[in-house]
């Protein structure tokens, strides 16, 4: 294992998130609720992919074997995926996507805001571009959640039940393993520790608008940066790598 | 179902103006439906400036825009054409004076 | 494209028009000037527009669907993410033909319940499956194509917000074009298999490409009501052959062949010349009987369905922010 093994790996997890959860929110292509959430959502999308192709093209660099984005993201199964659980989950309805949408940004905002003072320039570079996209996701995914939850009855429990299921994978965002604690040694990864009091804010401030109640979690579930995940993630990949894998080492 | 396929009630229409950048006015861009100023201002964001088409959005609902009647076109903008003498063109300053 | 509106009369009831009014506005047209939204219009013109309008709004956020069938399958980052901003600007154009139409004293809800209810058409060309990743080329490189070559006149249309909906589109559409072109490119001189990939999606969309500028002159049931009003500014065969003659060199730029054994050069007339084009066909898909058009309104019935919380959600919750502001500003 090289000196760089952590970085890559830590790379990789960034870029896997952000992939899984734009793939997911591009599976809305045409199926939004209107015409101008259609262009929302695949804007949504568009950000988190051109993050993770900025992540992986970085991660393969410090591997130095050779693998490009395409190389990482199709050519690479399950349990080597190592992105938060919370985004593999199915859309369900619009109230799950978007609360799944909102989570990942309260989440995420506060952490890439750290990370733009990481000591490795390039994560850095990255995390000052994706800051900006997820703050106007934190705060259209934010103004859905308030929506849903102040609006009718039925809009009401589907953001409940939404925030229900969701958040049991809250807790994961915030685990630190060996990899990660040799990174924030270094100065190169934030403690996601450090944002807890930020995310949580948020957390309070949108649920409140939206009338929601945080479910109380006793058992989070956690396991997608040791490539455990739920069985969600095989169909996710197994759909998206179908092509690319029938043809190797074709150019597209 | 079957109940929704009567016509729901439509969002807002709101038109939208884009600064193309710092030092020009905003522009008519064209319109959107939404529900609120809130979404208004987001959906102008993603429907147009989608290619950096600007720096400043303005929103504003449509049923808001006072705008003048067609058939007063004739009564509100003919006379001003016989007003030639407001253009420098009206004006001759002889060649030697230059550039004025 | 999807001007396949204009090809059908104008049914609704006569209106007679005062005939002064009439001249005006006749005289307007013919001297190449814009009508705006609260100018006076005949009723068949304002019809006219709707009904071709609408039905290119319709056939935008329709044609979302087939290409929306590989963003989860794009072979690459890139590709999915050049797939998604293109469908993207589809629902965009979409959103900038409702607009349009809405000027017309129609609102989008009206227009979109006329689709679900069958009642108004969209471009058969979006009927046809997408079965290979080729095909995603081949939608931007021959439909768009074609659309292009229907829109580019469009822009000069007598209907101002018509018009200046069509530069935006058409701007965005030459993106859309060319890099379908370039996926048939990077498939014809890729892999033995991505080639017959190409082949086959050219196979399968080039006569429904031909027929998307609708049927020939000589039985086209167009007025020249549409074309005296500056709505249609060519017939159909001439912006097919306009077609034709541009894109038959570029496929065979691409090494692959065109599924038409009679096609061939005309050296006199300089034009391209295909064999007969089947307008059975045409007909059949265009009453609903195509591979995908029980599919396709299927698809946006249910998405429109699945939706309605939301909206109302949005709209109830947008009433109480305003009473309670209301509240507040009152305290």
């Amino acid at each position: 294992m090289s000196a760089d093994a952590p970085l890559f790996t830590y790379c990789l997890r960034l870029a896997d998130s952000a992939l899984v959860l734009g793939h997911r929110l591009s599976e809305w292509t045409a199926y939004a609720p209107t015409l101008e959430e259609d262009i929302a959502i695949a804007n949504l999308a568009l950000d988190l992919i051109g993050q993770a192709r900025l992540f992986y093209d970085y991660a393969g660099k410090i591997e130095g074997q050779g693998r490009d984005e395409d190389a990482l993201a199709y050519l690479r199964d399950d349990r080597d995926y190592m992105n938060l659980l919370l985004v593999e989950q199915p859309n369900g309805d619009f109230a799950v996507t978007m609360m799944r949408q909102f989570l990942y940004a309260a989440f995420a905002v506060p952490y890439l805001a750290a990370l733009t003072r990481s000591k490795d320039e390039t994560l850095a570079a990255i995390a000052a571009k994706a800051e900006k996209e997820m703050a106007y996701h934190l705060r259209h995914a934010g103004e859905w959640v308030i929506r849903l939850g102040d609006g009718t009855e039925e809009s009401h429990a589907r953001a409940q039940a939404a925030l229900d299921d969701l958040a049991i994978y809250i807790d994961e965002f915030f685990e630190v393993d060996a990899v990660e604690q040799s990174l924030i040694d270094a100065g190169i990864a934030p403690d996601p520790a450090s944002v807890r009091s930020a995310f949580e804010a948020t957390l309070a401030h949108v649920l409140g608008e939206a009338t929601l109640a945080r479910p109380a979690v006793r058992t989070g579930q956690s396991g997608g940066r040791k490539g455990l995940h739920t069985e969600h993630l095989g169909h996710l990949l197994a759909e998206m790598q179908v092509l690319h894998r029938a043809h190797p080492g074709a150019n597209w | 179902m079957s109940e929704q396929s009567k016509t729901e009630e439509p969002m807002p229409l709101y038109e939208v103006f884009i600064r193309p950048k710092a030092g020009l006015s905003h522009k008519h861009v064209g319109s959107l439906h939404a529900i609120d100023d809130t979404m208004a201002l987001h959906m102008a964001r993603d429907v147009y400036t989608r290619r950096a088409e600007g720096v400043s959005i303005w929103v504003v609902r449509s049923n808001l825009i006072a705008a003048s009647d067609p058939v007063d076109k004739d009564m509100l903008f003919e006379p001003t054409a016989s007003k030639i003498y407001r253009h420098p063109t009206f004006y001759e300053v002889p060649e030697e004076v230059g550039h004025m | 494209m999807y001007a396949q509106a204009l090809d059908q009369k104008d049914k609704g009831p006569a209106v007679i028009e005062d005939p002064e009014r009439l001249a005006r506005f006749e005289a307007r047209c013919a001297a190449d000037e814009k009508i705006e939204p609260k100018d006076w219009m005949p009723e068949a013109y304002r019809r006219t527009l709707i009904r071709q309008v609408s039905q290119h709004a319709h056939s935008e956020v329709i044609g979302m669907q087939p290409e929306g069938n590989w963003v989860t399958r794009a072979p690459s980052l890139k590709r999915k993410a050049v797939l998604l901003s293109k469908i993207q600007d589809e629902a965009g154009h979409g959103l900038y033909l409702y607009s349009a139409c809405e000027t017309l004293g129609v609102s989008r809800e009206e227009v979109v319940e006329a689709l679900l209810a069958g009642k108004a058409k969209y471009s058969s060309i979006f009927n046809y499956p997408t079965l290979n990743w080729a095909d995603m080329g081949a939608i931007g490189w021959l439909v768009d194509g074609a659309a292009i070559m229907n829109q580019i006149p469009l822009c000069r249309c007598s209907y101002g917000p018509y018009a200046r909906a069509m530069i935006r589109i058409c701007k965005e559409e030459s993106f859309h074009q060319r890099q379908g072109y370039e996926i048939m490119l990077t498939l014809a001189r890729g892999t033995p298999a991505q080639k017959a990939m190409a082949q086959d999606a050219l196979n399968r969309w080039w006569w429904p490409c031909l027929m998307m500028f609708g049927p020939p002159d000589a039985v086209s049931e167009h007025s020249s009501e549409s074309m005296r009003w500056k709505i249609k500014r060519f017939s159909n065969d001439d912006l097919r052959q306009k077609f034709i003659d541009a894109t038959v060199p570029q496929g065979l730029f691409l090494g692959l062949t065109f599924p038409d054994p009679e096609l061939k050069f005309n050296e006199a007339t300089e034009h391209w010349e295909t064999g007969p084009i089947d307008w059975s066909e045409f007909k059949r898909v265009l009453a609903g009987e195509g591979p995908c058009n029980r599919q396709r309104m299927r698809v946006r019935r249910q998405t429109e369905a699945d939706g309605a919380w939301v909206r109302e959600a949005a709209r109830v919750h947008a009433k109480k922010r305003a009473a309670r502001q209301a509240l507040q500003a009152a305290e």
